[in-house]
């Protein structure tokens, strides 16, 4: 039976949850729909510079020697940037929360990591004249070998992707990996009548969205700047331009607003501080905007994975034991899927009581974009490889998915894996619902049970 | 130094002249120059619809057209749809019907679904997916802007009748 739960949360809303099931507008699609709404790119400056990106053109190589002179003297160049002029470097967006090492370059000094790395950035008076000049920068490299998947990666004797860590793998407080250990995953094996062993694995998948990523930096004089952008992540984006540019934030004027399609893919820091540089060190507006080329090859895609699940069940339906196996393919560079590994690891019991489980996950490096954000990274495809395999292990017993799916729900009280106990899942009730919209019929004893243990 | 051309265009109604850099598409023109910034640069490529306009009355997409050409055109977008006030049509059926998100796809949605009103103004619903299928989304699935058209053809036909 449904009931609503208006407890949970009343100490933090007073809402009467009249607003379920209403329809209610958007506030900014009146300007949509009018084509008033402004979205960054939708202002321009009078003397704006166009900063376009040389990159690179090898997954792994040596940077033996940049030469920039014939690009400076393009007409219409009005400043040619190399790492030289960027004042700290080397940063990582998550030094913010004391997520380290710092591991990844602003422009590349003597190293690229992955195919489209920015090693030399253009400025000129229009965006043709930049494109030309970009095409004149000469950079020798020297072609390394580069990794391009997980197993490669962790393979011994692998090529080393990134310097910085040591190992193609993110190092934890934990070590090579994050753990979650509960019960006896071994014990719990030994009494099951099943063991199913299953890997699942996924391709990298962008985002795509209609408006590119992109920023309009105006010089505000006194050293201060405007900063126009459709970043999804403004105060990690502010900090981290206050760390790579080394001034203090009140030099930076932050204005965000709507973003055209982000889903994830806006929270990297990779315009904004080379176009501020850009702005602060001629004096006039820069405008940084990704092809959409730009846009598909450059900006981080949600990352590839592999995810081995084993897990035991006894023939009625109970899941006794569950190992998983998870990597993160993070591309050159951590960015924020070090956290989408760690987040993985406390989600990968999925919404189900299970008394026993191990569970690793890895941070991996590979010589291939970084990865980054994208709609509940971590857990998406966590959770793609859990429904799957809960499904098989209902076909393995010749059970019914969704009754296999009740017996095994979690309930409050239950204490999940990583020692939190469940509080207000209503996972049994949703369930409950959408056997009733979906005509997926479950044996009566599902229909009554409920996620509070006491009326079950 | 870029040569600059002087182009005079009817902009939603209202004589407009300004000079643009010679090769300069009408989507930079109309954005940059003309400042109207409803057509939007999603591509640059003619692959994503965002920059639909209506040239004459036939829909184009600004980003591949070149501003010289335009010179002594009607030039129509989504900026210019709504009159005194009133909101078009598909303007208030997207509106209502949940059928813009982000935004960004909108404008160039809206053109390539008043050029096809124009001239069939009731239409199939396989019509307005053929007329919608060069305007990208990447948040509403379309669903909405396909119902949102057909709602707005039928609101359309009604006031006719």
């Amino acid at each position: 039976m449904i009931r609503l739960a208006k407890d949970y949360f009343a100490d933090q809303r007073d809402d009467d949850l009249k607003q379920l099931g209403q329809g209610l507008q958007r506030s900014d699609v009146p300007g949509h729909v009018a084509g008033t709404t402004t979205y960054f790119a939708d202002r321009t400056f009078p003397r704006m510079l166009y900063l376009k990106m040389v990159r690179s053109p090898h997954h792994h190589a040596r940077i033996r020697s940049i030469d920039t002179s014939e690009a400076e003297r393009h007409p219409g160049v009005a400043r040619v940037l190399t790492h030289r002029d960027i004042p700290h470097n080397v940063y990582t967006i998550l030094i913010l929360i004391q997520i380290g090492p710092e591991d990844e370059q602003v422009l590349a000094a003597d190293k690229v990591r992955w195919k489209g790395e920015a090693v030399v950035a253009v400025l000129a008076d229009s965006e043709r004249a930049a494109n030309e000049a970009a095409a004149k920068v000469k950079i020798d490299y020297e072609i390394l070998p580069a990794v391009f998947d997980i197993d490669e990666a962790l393979k011994e004797g692998a090529t080393l992707v990134n310097e910085y860590h040591g190992n193609n793998y993110y190092t934890y407080d934990s070590g090579s990996h994050r753990k979650v250990r509960f019960g006896d995953v071994e014990k719990g094996f030994a009494e099951s009548d099943h063991i199913l062993e299953q890997t699942y694995w996924s391709s990298p998948i962008e985002h795509a969205p209609t408006e590119t990523t992109g920023c309009v930096v105006v010089p505000e004089g006194n050293d201060r700047f405007t900063c126009y952008t459709n970043t999804q992540a403004m105060f990690f984006t502010l900090d981290n331009t206050s760390i790579i540019l080394q001034m203090p934030g009140h030099k930076l004027h932050f204005v965000g607003g709507t973003v055209g399609g982000g889903f994830g893919g806006k929270v990297d820091v990779t315009v904004e501080p080379i176009a501020i540089l850009a702005s602060r060190l001629t004096g006039r507006p820069v405008s940084f905007i990704y092809s959409r080329e730009e846009e598909m090859q450059i900006s981080s895609p949600r990352a590839a994975e592999k995810i081995i699940i084993k897990d035991g069940i006894t023939k009625d339906g109970r899941i006794l034991a569950r190992k998983v196996t998870g990597y993160t393919d993070a591309g050159a560079y951590s960015r924020h899927s070090p956290y989408g590994a760690q987040k993985g690891a406390a989600h990968y019991p999925g919404p189900y009581t299970v008394p026993n489980v191990w569970i690793d996950t890895y941070c991996v490096y590979t010589n291939r974009t970084p990865s980054s954000a994208m709609r509940g990274f971590g857990v998406t495809i966590a959770d793609f490889a859990l429904e799957v395999q809960m499904d098989k292990l209902a076909r393995l017993i010749d059970m019914d998915p969704l009754e296999f799916r009740f017996i095994n729900a979690y309930r409050d009280g239950d204490m999940k894996a990583h020692r939190q106990p469940t509080e207000g899942a209503a996972l049994i009730e949703c369930m409950q619902e959408a056997s009733k919209t979906a005509n997926w019929p479950v044996a009566d004893r599902f229909m009554r049970m409920s996620s509070y243990k006491a009326e079950a | 130094m870029t040569k600059k051309v002087p182009i005079q265009i009817t902009l939603n109604g209202e004589e407009r002249a300004e000079f643009v850099d010679s090769g300069a598409t009408l989507l930079r023109a109309l954005r940059d120059k003309f400042g109207d910034t409803s057509p939007k640069g999603g591509c640059h490529q003619g692959t994503c619809g965002a920059c639909s306009v209506m040239i004459d009355g036939e829909l184009h997409l600004s980003c591949l057209t070149l501003a010289e050409v335009c010179e002594g055109r009607a030039i129509e977008t989504t900026a210019g749809l709504a009159k005194d006030g009133v909101l078009h049509p598909l303007q208030q059926a997207f509106l209502e019907g949940f059928a813009a998100q982000c935004g960004f796809c909108t404008p160039g949605m809206i053109m390539a679904a008043k050029a096809l009103l124009d001239h069939t103004p009731s239409p199939t619903r396989d019509e307005v997916v053929e007329a919608l299928s060069g305007n990208i989304c990447r948040c509403t699935g379309y669903e909405p802007v396909i119902k949102a058209v057909l709602s707005a053809a039928r609101a359309n036909s009604q006031k006719v009748a």
